[in-house]
Parts: C-alpha cells; sequence; structure tokens
C-alpha cells in the first residue's frame, strides 16, 4: 500500500497514543470502576480520606467537663442538663488554645428555640413550658433574671 | 435487494453482538456485592420525629461543623414542620431550614407571606427533620456524569470536591432534596452523616447537639446496636420508599402527609 495512504492511519495512532498518555497522567490514583462497577462504583478511592480528615468541631460536654467540671455538674442536675454546652457557647474548636474564649448566645431567640409556645400534639414541644415573648418582657435579655445554668424559678437571679 | 432470509440472521447476529458487552457489565449481581458487605458497618439513621421539638439546634450545629456558610439559605439537614387543620388543610414549612428553630406559629409560605393557624384549629402537628437517606440504590451517584460523587463501602454517599464539575445533575436527580451547590467551593454539597466523625467514633453534629435524643445513628450491621435493633424490630418508615433508591434514614412517627 502506498505511503500516502497509511499516513493518516499513522496521525491517528499518535494522536491517540498521546491521548491515553495524558489521561493516564490526568486521572488519579485510585480512580476506576471498582467492586459496584459503573453505575455506583466508579469514583477515586482516596477521596474518603479527605473527608475522614475533615477537622471536627464540636467537641461535646464531656470536653467541657475536662476544666468546667463545677458548671457541668450543676446543669446536670437541671432539666437543661440534656441541653449540650456547645448549643449555647458555640462549637468549641481548640479551646483553651484557639480560641481562647468562646461567645455566648444570650439571645431570646435561643431560649425561644424550645420555649416559644407551640402546643403541638404528638411533638416534643408540648412538653416544655414556654412564654409569649411579645408579652413576657419583649426586648429583655431571659438570662437578666432566669439563670440558664438552673432554670427552675427558685434559681431566679 | 436482501433476502428475508439473510435479514433475519443479519438481526439475529447483530442483537447478540449489542447483548455480549452489556451481559458482560451484568455479570457481577447485586446479590454477591450484598454478600461481600455482610460484615462489617452499614451507617443507618433513626429519627424519632415523636421527640422532636423543632428547635433547629441540630441545624445550627451541622452548618457550623460542616461549614455550609451560615447565612446563606442551603444546608446539609433541615426540619419541617407540618400542621394539619381540622378543616382538612395541610400546611408545612422550614424557615432557614429551621436554623433559628420555629419561633412563630405562622406558617412562612415563602415571598414573604405567612399563614396565620390558630392553635384551636389545629388537628394535628410536629416536627420532621430532614437529611441524606444514603440510600442503598443513590440516584445522585447513578447521574454523576465524571464519578465525583460515590458511595463508600459503609454506606455513606460521599462528594469528591477536587472532581466535581459542578453540572447539577445530582442536584435534580435526589427524590430528597438534599443536594445543593456549595456556595464557596462551587460543587454539589450534602449530608454525609459527618463522615469525620463517625470514623472517629463520635456522633454526628446533629444527634450529638440535639437535646432530645431525636437524632440517632446506628450501625444495621451490628446486631447488638441498639438503634438497629428499633430499625429491625420496630415500626419504622421511610420517606419515598416508591422510588426504589432503599433509603437508610429511619422514622419513627411518620405521617402520610410527610413528603
Amino acid at each position: 500500500m502506498k505511503s500516502h495512504v497509511l499516513r493518516p492511519l499513522y496521525v491517528a495512532i499518535l494522536v491517540l497514543a498521546v491521548a491515553l498518555i495524558v489521561r493516564q497522567r490526568l486521572v488519579p490514583e485510585g480512580f476506576g470502576a471498582h467492586e459496584r462497577g459503573y453505575m455506583y462504583g466508579w469514583h477515586n478511592m482516596n477521596d474518603e480520606q479527605f473527608w475522614k480528615k475533615f477537622p471536627v468541631k464540636y467537641k461535646s460536654s464531656d470536653y467541657c467537663k475536662e476544666c468546667h467540671d463545677d458548671k457541668h455538674s450543676s446543669i446536670m442536675r437541671t432539666p437543661h442538663g440534656v441541653i449540650q454546652c456547645e448549643n449555647c457557647h458555640g462549637p468549641a474548636l481548640d479551646h483553651p488554645n484557639e480560641p481562647p474564649r468562646l461567645p455566648i448566645d444570650r439571645g431570646r431567640a435561643q431560649c425561644l428555640r424550645c420555649h416559644y409556645p407551640l402546643p403541638y400534639p404528638t411533638s416534643g414541644r408540648q412538653n416544655i413550658k414556654s412564654v409569649d415573648p411579645e408579652e413576657h418582657n419583649p426586648g429583655a435579655e431571659c438570662s437578666t433574671c432566669h439563670d440558664p445554668h438552673n432554670p427552675n424559678l427558685e434559681g431566679m437571679k | 435487494m436482501m433476502k428475508r432470509r439473510d435479514f433475519l440472521r443479519y438481526s439475529a447476529k447483530g442483537v447478540a453482538g449489542l447483548a455480549l458487552p452489556i451481559s458482560a457489565i451484568e455479570i457481577v449481581s447485586p446479590g454477591e456485592i450484598f454478600a461481600d458487605r455482610e460484615s462489617g458497618t452499614r451507617w443507618v439513621f433513626l429519627v424519632d420525629t415523636y421527640k422532636c421539638t423543632g428547635c433547629g439546634l441540630c441545624v445550627k450545629a451541622c452548618k457550623l461543623e460542616n461549614e455550609v456558610p451560615y447565612e446563606a439559605n442551603v444546608t446539609r439537614t433541615w426540619v419541617e414542620r407540618y400542621v394539619m387543620t381540622k378543616e382538612g388543610k395541610v400546611w408545612a414549612d422550614t424557615p432557614k431550614g429551621a436554623r433559628d428553630g420555629f419561633t412563630t406559629n405562622k406558617i412562612d409560605l415563602g415571598e414573604g407571606r405567612f399563614q396565620d393557624v390558630k392553635n384551636e384549629e389545629i388537628q394535628k402537628a410536629f416536627f420532621v427533620p430532614k437529611l441524606c437517606n444514603q440510600c442503598e440504590y443513590p440516584p445522585c451517584v447513578q447521574v454523576c456524569p465524571v464519578g465525583a460523587t460515590y458511595q463508600a463501602a459503609d454506606g455513606v454517599v460521599l462528594v469528591d470536591r477536587q472532581w466535581c464539575i459542578g453540572c447539577g445533575y445530582c442536584i435534580m436527580a435526589c427524590p430528597y432534596g438534599v443536594r445543593f451547590f456549595h456556595p464557596v467551593y462551587k460543587v454539589a454539597e450534602k449530608c454525609n452523616f459527618c463522615y469525620h466523625r463517625i470514623n472517629k467514633g463520635l456522633k454526628p453534629a446533629c444527634v450529638q447537639a440535639c437535646p432530645f435524643g431525636a437524632r440517632m445513628i446506628g450501625n444495621i450491621k451490628d446486631p447488638n446496636d441498639p438503634v438497629s435493633k428499633v430499625i429491625r424490630t420496630g415500626r419504622v418508615g421511610v420517606i419515598k420508599d416508591e422510588y426504589g433508591t432503599m433509603p437508610q434514614v429511619y422514622y419513627l412517627g411518620l405521617s402520610r402527609e410527610v413528603v
């Protein structure tokens, strides 16, 4: 066969070879159709590590207890003991190193998450004592009178 | 002109030839895969809607834990409120995904419109926390054209942020509407049961933040796991079962109105 017939074939093979080499370089190791096949298993196996290494921010009340045992044990004796410290004090992150102080959510809205009156039957909400925020000292911070760590009315400031 | 005999012969060959590559893909049956996956971990979630008070502390914790921009109106988990009146009307809302809870009895209809429902008109009302169902047959994974979203061996569906091209197919494919674009990374984002936490032996941020134990996580393959026991022996429901996705977030106290 004449060379001018074969020439385009050589070009095609070269283009294919370049494409395969580039693909080899670009596609990360671990990428492919794994045990569940192309429909569910086509992915990069190594990406799981990215999500496993994601930083943890909420450390739980047990972490807080290590230093603030007094606060922890006092709130645990009250109905507010079910609330995690970080729900009001924010995520601990690397406290006490960073941040050295945690911001406290003292707003009325924080208390009203549970204590706004919504007497919905068959929801946990109906069992929680509530106040109408428009009539009960509007504008005042709840913690001015109530101690969030001792919410019983005997614990009023 | 082709003879009828030849036409039939070529057709038969053509069909057989086309069927061959398809049969090559089908060699691995789902049964075999599940047999391999009998041991180990399969994360499942249990929501007790009776216990939920709609405080939204789970949503707040989720957004902060998973670095989902706090002010953006997107969230990995949210809480829906359902209010059914004695007249038979069904109202549902989830303002800001209930990030700040429900601090009004007015139903948020969107676009600044609110529906006032008097307490005495209410027949039935409750809260339903929502999150990714980590389906056994995830449609979002099926439709991803680049293999950026995938299911880990423990059942959790993850998004590869390096590989996602942001086409949004998965967002449209999810019957539960749990996916969205991450406002910062511009890639698909979703709940992954706090994969970083459950792999360290911690509970997901929403589970830990819930003061009432309405959210629970467990391993369905562990016969001694309390959550697994409830799912296997108790009366639990799932959302949109008819889609065939086999969702793995189970609900106690689910109602017909919940979609």
